[in-house]
């Protein structure tokens, strides 16, 4: 089974996040900044990441900078999960290596669309 | 409405869209259908039924037959397609068309347009090998409504997340308050004209490359017959059919045969029988082949 981080300071969110994804196969780890998730991913690296963008303490592309120098750290697919909707932040994103970019509001057929471009599904 | 106003506007859609509806999808024509009869000021079903009958030709018929059409379509729809088209369609033509440096493809059912701009978002990506190619799309529709969506290219959010790689999403569109517009070049690829599959389409004249997905689904076999017939009429002899994944030709038609490997992939069978199995005369012959 392939595992997946869910990156998100709302609970909310991570609860939808995680019924989608667990409804497509995944493990589900939780963090709710990206402190955490670096924490997380020090410890173990999941298969693929769903990254919020605005978070207290470390945001998802300060987060996404670090764990890209993480030994192994290339190696998770990384989706960013955000209301951050607009061009700048996209090409930025993908600049600092995410691979994917979801924007907020999401549903089922996003989430899949998206895993199966980064070829996890 | 009466099981005859039914029976009437079932006929109706059959004779001029094609579209087969089994006797219990009442409910969905009901509920596509108010709207439009409201629009018009008629107060139920068994009204327009009757507006119908008394003017048959009118644009209250042609909104009926928009209104049933399924318009349901997504960048990249299905993925192995546009892989086809990349790795394999595409090299064949190139090297088949070298001397005419001309390839022509027609997206016989284009919807709001996410299948021709994916193509033509595919060429972009093959630049550098198409340089001073003429590569055109035509892209047809029987429904009004849906082309003028296909051509203004724009989407709402939802739509550009579901099949749309980000790195395609942030190259080729630009964003326009709450919807995202597709680039004017992309744009300016694929050239749009209304066009019923039920009718003639010789005058298209010949293609290298038919898309035709998702649309004989809602056909009988014998009008699934009809349309593949003249499709192969004007596919070239070297080119290629790409049906949706819920179609075949198995069955329907020898003028197509299915591609060893290749879903969804079909090429005409150039030893098939070409007349005996005409349905219909057909106004003109295009020449297969023969270019
Ligand atoms: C489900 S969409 C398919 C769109 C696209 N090819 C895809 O696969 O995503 C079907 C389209 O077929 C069109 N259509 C239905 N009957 C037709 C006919 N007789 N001639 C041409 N188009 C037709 C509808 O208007 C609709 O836009």
């Amino acid at each position: 089974m392939k595992t997946c981080l869910i990156v998100d300071d709302s609970s909310v969110i991570r609860k939808v996040a995680r019924r989608i994804l667990e409804g497509l196969e995944f493990q589900i780890v939780e963090a709710e900044n990206g402190e955490d998730a670096i924490e997380t991913c020090q410890r173990d690296l999941p298969d693929a990441i769903l990254l919020d963008w605005n978070m207290p303490k470390m945001d998802g592309y300060e987060f996404l900078r670090l764990l890209r120098r993480l030994p192994g750290g290339d190696k998770p697919k990384v989706v960013f999960c955000t209301t951050e909707n607009d061009v700048a932040h996209i090409a930025r994103a993908l600049h600092a290596g995410a691979n994917e970019y979801i924007m907020k509001p999401f549903d089922r057929d996003i989430v899949e669309a998206k895993f199966q471009e980064v070829g996890l599904i | 409405m009466t099981p005859l106003d039914y029976d009437f506007l079932r006929k109706c859609l059959k004779d001029r869209s094609g579209l087969v509806l089994s006797a219990d999808k009442e409910y969905l024509v009901e509920s596509r259908l108010l709207p439009v009869a409201r629009k018009a000021g008629l107060a139920n079903l068994g009204e327009l039924v009757s507006a119908l009958k008394a003017a048959p030709q009118d644009a209250l018929m042609t909104a009926v037959v928009e209104a049933m059409t399924t318009n349901e379509s997504l960048f990249f729809r299905d993925k192995t397609p546009f892989e086809h088209f990349r790795l394999t369609i595409m090299p064949a033509l190139l090297a088949a068309r070298r001397a005419s440096r001309v390839i022509r493809i027609w997206c016989a059912a284009a919807s709001t347009g996410q299948e021709p701009y994916s193509l033509a978002m595919s060429l972009k990506e093959m630049a550098s090998e198409i340089v001073g190619w003429r590569i055109e799309i035509v892209a047809t529709d029987i429904s009004n409504d849906v082309l003028e969506k296909a051509r203004a290219g724009l989407y709402t959010q939802f739509e550009v997340q579901r099949g749309l790689p980000i790195q395609l999403l942030i190259r080729h569109f630009t964003q326009s308050g709450e919807l995202w517009q597709i680039a004017p070049d992309i744009r300016a690829m694929v050239k749009y004209r209304q066009l019923n599959l039920l009718n003639d389409f010789s005058q298209l004249g010949t293609f290298d490359l038919v898309f035709c997905r998702n649309v004989l689904i809602y056909f009988d076999s014998e009008t699934k017959t009809d349309v593949l017939n003249r499709l192969a009429r004007v596919t070239a002899a070297d080119g290629f059919l790409v049906l949706g994944a819920a179609e075949t030709v198995v069955g329907l038609t020898e003028r197509f045969k299915m591609t060893a490997d290749k879903r969804g992939l079909y090429v005409p069978n150039t030893s098939a029988p070409r007349l005996a199995t005409a349905g219909k005369p057909m106004p003109r012959l295009v020449a297969v082949g023969g270019r």
